[in-house]
């Protein structure tokens, strides 16, 4: 298990006050005047030592994001923008980021944006975290009085600041293209790209979308040092991890643990255990709606990392552990998540628009077995013509809860379509 | 003046210094960037839903087309468009939440409020509504009610806390059991004896 002294995120809970005096007591603010006069090329150089991988779901090395960056400008100021539009079911984790340490947050702004030139951060963070924006607000304000932000941020020499901007409810504002087209006062729907937003992003500036935790840990992994970080978790998957452990388990609740961790020991260890223990597990989601759910006998051995989820068909995610025992109705836990991505499907691509509605539709009719097993088929064929065929990956997610669901129970929606054909019979 | 004619929104003063503080936020000539705080702005002002007319007046105020505004505002599910009643009760009802009883819950605020889903009481005091995915799995079921979240619901915690609302008492947001925050219920797994200064 993850020592006390590792782990980043020291006030995950709330335990302490999240206000700056108390944060800096945790070390957030340390020498960042010393951290920026290092340089931009070493701050990214050691971000991609460290390994970080994107924590909001893609594991894009972030390091190498930063990287993207124009070095000179052509005339047009550069944006860092936080994605804290935390939606993914199953994800809970930069909720408490924020509430409860904010400035590792806003400190991870000023470097981060030193590093790439900004001029700016913008925290986006979805409308419903309201008491989280407060925080947020208030801890921002605090780091100006202390002049950590604004003109000659830390001393640095360097004008920086950081706002926040509160979404309104739409999951899609989670993708960073409508999230850009948000925070320029418009519905959330995806661009195309290319052009990426390290070159044409908010305002047609240079702009680069990060998650709130690989922000956060940013400070951390430069004052400690990159091969730190790199030490904890296994080549490609380093560092650590906030998980968030919901459903069917005895103590649901969020932990920062090391990449790799078994997901037995994870749930075992922090969560209480499977209701009913271990061998009443019927499967688990392990990372967020979007990836695809697996059966006990994969959870038993699986570890949480990018790679070794990615071996199993699924992913990492974003790290949200959902756990189902066997008391659960597994079409039915599926089937909800298609009527989410049908409610948050923003409309911009046919596929998308009409086939999200569609399989949540069929999926409804798999709950009660009113179907034909050939139905299963056809489902799952449109489940590939609705995949990489739109503009942003909401298509994909929709997609692959379903096509996990068949890989791993269709003898489950089989079982279910005999059974209400029987009861039809008689 | 006819009767039909409606009473003109504009800013309280309060919020117009609010609305020119989001404004600042964005560069010079990207004011179209506050047209999201601006309608939550005038839909707190307005007792909690926004009108045509207000989507015209920030139509006027941020110099942008109003179709732009309505589409903003019907894009997000956080305008309403009707009125609302005093608390706005949003059952999350996705998967995570499901899985903990959500369908209780629901069951449980119908009953007690006797309304259906995306009913206001006749009152006007509550408004009932089922969302998407609240961002708080780990403390499922949770139900937010205006701007604050409640957590580990039970049926019996959830009539309990309408009760209060009811008659106008303070409820307390966040776990509605014994638990700190996020951390496990059965007492912290982690950082239980942490010490800043031993971190240092």
């Amino acid at each position: 298990m993850l020592a006390d002294k590792d782990r980043i995120f020291t006030n995950l809970y709330g335990t302490q006050d999240w206000g700056i005096d108390a944060a800096m007591k945790r070390g957030d603010w340390d020498g960042t005047k010393e951290l920026l006069g290092k340089g931009k090329d070493w701050i990214i150089s050691e971000m991609k030592e460290s390994g970080l991988r994107g924590r909001g779901g893609a594991g894009f090395p972030t390091g190498l994001k930063w990287s993207f960056m124009p070095k000179e400008t052509d005339g047009r100021p550069s944006y860092l923008v936080v994605n804290a539009d935390e939606g993914e079911p199953g994800t809970c984790k930069d909720r408490d980021l924020m509430r409860h340490d904010p400035h590792k947050l806003i400190e991870g702004c000023l470097i981060a944006g030193f590093a790439m030139n900004a001029v700016a951060a913008y925290i986006y963070i979805r409308g419903e975290f309201y008491r989280e924006a407060e925080v947020l607000d208030a801890a921002i304000d605090e780091a100006r009085a202390k002049g950590f932000l604004g003109k000659n941020a830390c001393g640095s020499g360097y004008d920086f600041d950081v706002f926040v901007h509160r979404g309104a409810g739409a999951y899609i504002c989670g993708e960073e293209t409508a999230l850009i087209e948000s925070l320029e006062g418009k519905k959330g729907q995806p661009r195309l790209k290319p052009p990426f937003p390290a070159n044409v992003g908010v305002w047609g500036c240079p702009t680069t979308v990060n998650n709130v935790e690989s922000i956060a840990v940013a400070p951390t992994i430069l004052r400690r040092g990159a091969s730190w970080f790199s030490g904890l978790g296994r080549p490609n998957n380093t560092g650590t991890k906030v998980f968030c452990i919901s459903g069917h388990v005895n103590n649901p609740c969020n932990v920062e643990e090391e990449m790799g961790i078994p997901l037995k020991e994870l749930i075992e260890k922090h969560a209480g255990g499977v209701r009913g223990g271990w061998d009443n597990l019927l499967a688990v989601i392990p990372g967020g709606s979007s990836v695809p759910v697996l059966p006990k006998e994969i959870c038993d051995t699986i570890l949480m990392d990018f790679d070794s989820l990615r071996d199993v068909q699924s992913g990492l995610g974003t790290a949200a552990v959902i756990v189902m025992d066997k008391s659960t109705d597994i079409v039915k836990a599926i089937a909800r998540l298609s009527e989410f991505y049908k409610h948050e499907s923003c409309g911009q691509c046919t596929p998308c628009r009409e086939g999200t509605g569609w399989m949540w539709r069929v999926m409804e009719r798999l709950v009660e077995g009113r179907a034909d097993k050939e139905e299963i088929d056809m489902l799952l064929d449109v489940t590939k013509q609705i995949e990489g065929h739109t503009i942003c990956a909401l298509g994909d997610a929709a997609a692959w809860p379903i096509q996990g669901l068949m890989r791993h129970f269709r003898h489950e929606v089989e079982a279910r379509i005999d059974s209400y054909h029987a009861k039809a019979a008689e | 003046m006819s009767e039909t004619a409606i009473t003109a929104f504009s800013w309280s003063e309060e919020n117009e210094k609010k609305a020119q503080y989001h404004i600042a936020k964005y560069p010079e000539g990207r004011q179209q960037s506050a047209v999201m705080p601006l309608l939550d702005i005038a839909q707190r002002q307005n007792g909690g839903h926004v009108t045509i007319e207000i989507m015209e007046y920030i139509a006027d105020y941020l110099d942008m087309p109003a179709i732009k505004v309505q589409e903003v505002a019907t894009f997000y599910t956080m305008y309403n468009h009707k009125p609302v009643g005093k608390h706005h009760v949003q059952v999350c009802g996705t998967t995570p939440c499901w899985l903990r009883g959500s369908d209780d819950i629901m069951s449980a605020c119908k009953k007690r409020l006797g309304i259906s889903k995306g009913e206001t009481t006749e009152d006007g005091m509550f408004t009932l509504s089922e969302v998407e995915c609240a961002g708080a799995c780990v403390n499922a079921p949770a139900v937010a009610i205006n701007d604050d979240y409640f957590e580990d619901l039970t049926p019996e915690t959830m009539t309990a806390l309408l009760d209060k609302l009811a008659k106008g008492e303070d409820v307390k947001p966040g776990p509605q059991i014994d638990r700190q925050t996020s951390g496990p219920a059965g007492g912290l797994t982690t950082l239980k004896d942490f010490d800043a200064k031993e971190a240092e």
